[in-house]
């Protein structure tokens, strides 16, 4: 089958971009999420110090576009001897400045959780760290799932920038093509649909979550309600 | 401490809000087995009274004396105050992600390091006691109101504090569903427990109370046995009990 000019190599070479895109989004993901966990502690510890550095951390990210984080990496670490694969480079700006955007939004949730329950649970005689873990996390992670997933969306079309340091991935597969094809109408447009069927899902599924949030009796939703109409 | 100290003493305590005096003096004594009861009009400074107690506020002046746990004192160990002391809420404040037998062993296991299969059985005995023993794997959401302030009293005693504190704890229930839970706390009363409650039940108040206080404008105005709310020395209990009294019957 061939859509234009696009063959089944050019097909094979997507796909395998593609695969990077999900590799480069799920260590943006897992990696941004560890760090964001442990960036969202920092936010609502006791100790002014750790609120002020996270916080200050957080900005610092937040303000700085990742693309630039890439540049640095790639470009700038080579210039002082220290030489970076571009997956690596692109890996880790993204982890940052995932960890930077889930941290706060964790952050936001942890406070989302009503402050009596806190009290309620410093009347009982739990200790901060057990008030934490066992009362107010697992409320906080319920409310922190919908809008996780949702940005994690964000997080697969992000991987796109990766493309500028020259890693081969969905975006940067698309030129490829298209340089020897000169077709970019049908590459991109096929490109855009394959973030689409990656993004898809997840945006759908972020949905579902969200309607569910209400009870607690239920599991929270699991990917099996993507298949429910 | 002996068993002739009182439970609860507060001594000329003051307590401030910004510019806010909320309690401007008030001493307060109650004995072991002795149920307290604080009325007076909203503002007048009872919730934070209550709350001082347990050293969910600090005071600015005075002193208070809780289960031999000096609160001022610089080394007040509040795990061992919080173990003493049991407080519910009018607003339950059950933890929603867990049943009701999971909310009451929580603190034994995790705070007393009580095996799970004791805390159970104090789970059992302590919702027996509130009329819940078929609830224990509810969630707290499948509760009626007055189902789940019972269950934060019983995940309180489950802790098997030496004395509870009630703040207004039937407020935001309907009359049937308060007259259940007034009846939990009437048998607890009866069992013994030293108790500090809060509430706007005037009969329930003179019924369950050993003492009654009386606060206005942060402080206690008058005090003595249940039936002072029949005979008001003051002006201001007068008007208070005037007051209530077309409240109940309107
Ligand atoms: N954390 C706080 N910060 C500022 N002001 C407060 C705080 N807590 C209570 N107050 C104020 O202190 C005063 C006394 O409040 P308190 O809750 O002790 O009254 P109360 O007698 O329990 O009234 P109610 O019957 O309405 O519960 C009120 O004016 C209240 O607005
Ligand atoms: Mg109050």
């Amino acid at each position: 089958m061939e859509i234009g000019q696009l063959n089944a190599n050019h097909a094979a070479f997507l796909l395998q971009g593609a695969m990077w895109t999900v590799v480069l989004s799920a260590i943006a993901c897992l990696g941004g999420g560890v760090l964001g966990m442990g960036v969202a502690l920092c936010r609502v510890a006791s100790s002014r110090f750790l609120r002020g550095a996270s916080g200050a951390y957080v900005q610092l990210v937040q303000g700085t576009p990742p693309l630039v984080a890439m540049f640095l990496l790639y470009f700038g670490l080579p210039g002082i001897g220290f030489d970076v694969p571009a997956l690596i480079a692109a890996g880790l700006a993204l982890v940052v400045n995932v960890s930077a955007f889930l941290g706060e939004i964790w952050r936001g949730c942890i406070e989302a959780v009503p402050r009596p329950q806190w009290e309620a649970a410093e009347c009982l005689a739990l200790s901060r760290i057990q008030r934490l873990v066992k009362v107010i996390l697992p409320q906080a992670v319920r409310i922190a799932v919908p809008p996780t997933v949702g940005f994690s969306v964000q997080v697969i079309k992000n991987t796109s920038l990766a493309s500028v340091v020259g890693f081969v991935e969905l975006a940067r597969s698309g030129q490829i093509i298209n340089n020897s094809l000169f077709q970019p109408f049908v590459v991109y447009a096929v490109i855009a649909l394959v973030y689409f069927a990656l993004c898809y899902p997840l945006s759908r599924w972020s949905r579902v979550l969200e309607r569910r949030a209400g009870s607690w009796r239920r599991r929270p939703a699991g990917l099996a309600t993507l298949a429910a109409p | 401490m002996t068993d002739k100290d009182p439970v609860v003493e507060l001594r000329d305590v003051h307590k401030s809000f910004g510019a806010l005096k909320v309690l401007d003096g008030v001493s307060l004594t109650v004995a072991r087995g002795e149920v307290a009861v604080i009325i007076g009009r909203s503002g007048s400074g009872k919730s934070t009274a209550l709350r001082c107690i347990d050293r969910l506020e600090v005071i600015d002046d005075g002193e208070i004396v809780v289960c031999g746990h000096r609160l001022t004192d610089a080394k007040l160990n509040l795990r061992a105050l919080r173990q003493d002391v049991g407080i519910v809420f009018q607003s339950y404040n059950l933890f929603p992600h867990l049943t009701v037998a999971q909310n009451i062993t929580l603190a034994p296991v995790s705070v007393k390091r009580v095996s799970r299969a004791e805390a159970l059985e104090t789970a059992q005995a302590v919702l027996r006691q509130v009329g819940l023993q078929d609830k224990a794997d509810a969630y707290p959401e499948q509760l009626s109101g007055g189902q789940q302030q019972r269950a934060a009293i019983a995940r309180s005693l489950a802790m098997k504090p030496k004395v509870m504190l009630f703040d207004e704890v039937t407020s935001a229930l309907d009359p049937e569903l308060t007259a259940e839970v007034l009846r939990v706390m009437e048998d607890l009363a009866a069992s013994g427990m030293t108790m500090v409650v809060v509430t706007h039940e005037m009969s329930f108040a003179r019924r369950i109370a050993d003492q009654l206080v009386f606060m206005h404008g942060g402080r206690v105005r008058e005090t003595g046995p249940g039936d002072i709310l029949l005979d008001p020395q003051t002006p201001e209990l007068r008007q208070f009990m005037s007051h209530e009294l077309h409240a109940a019957t309107r």
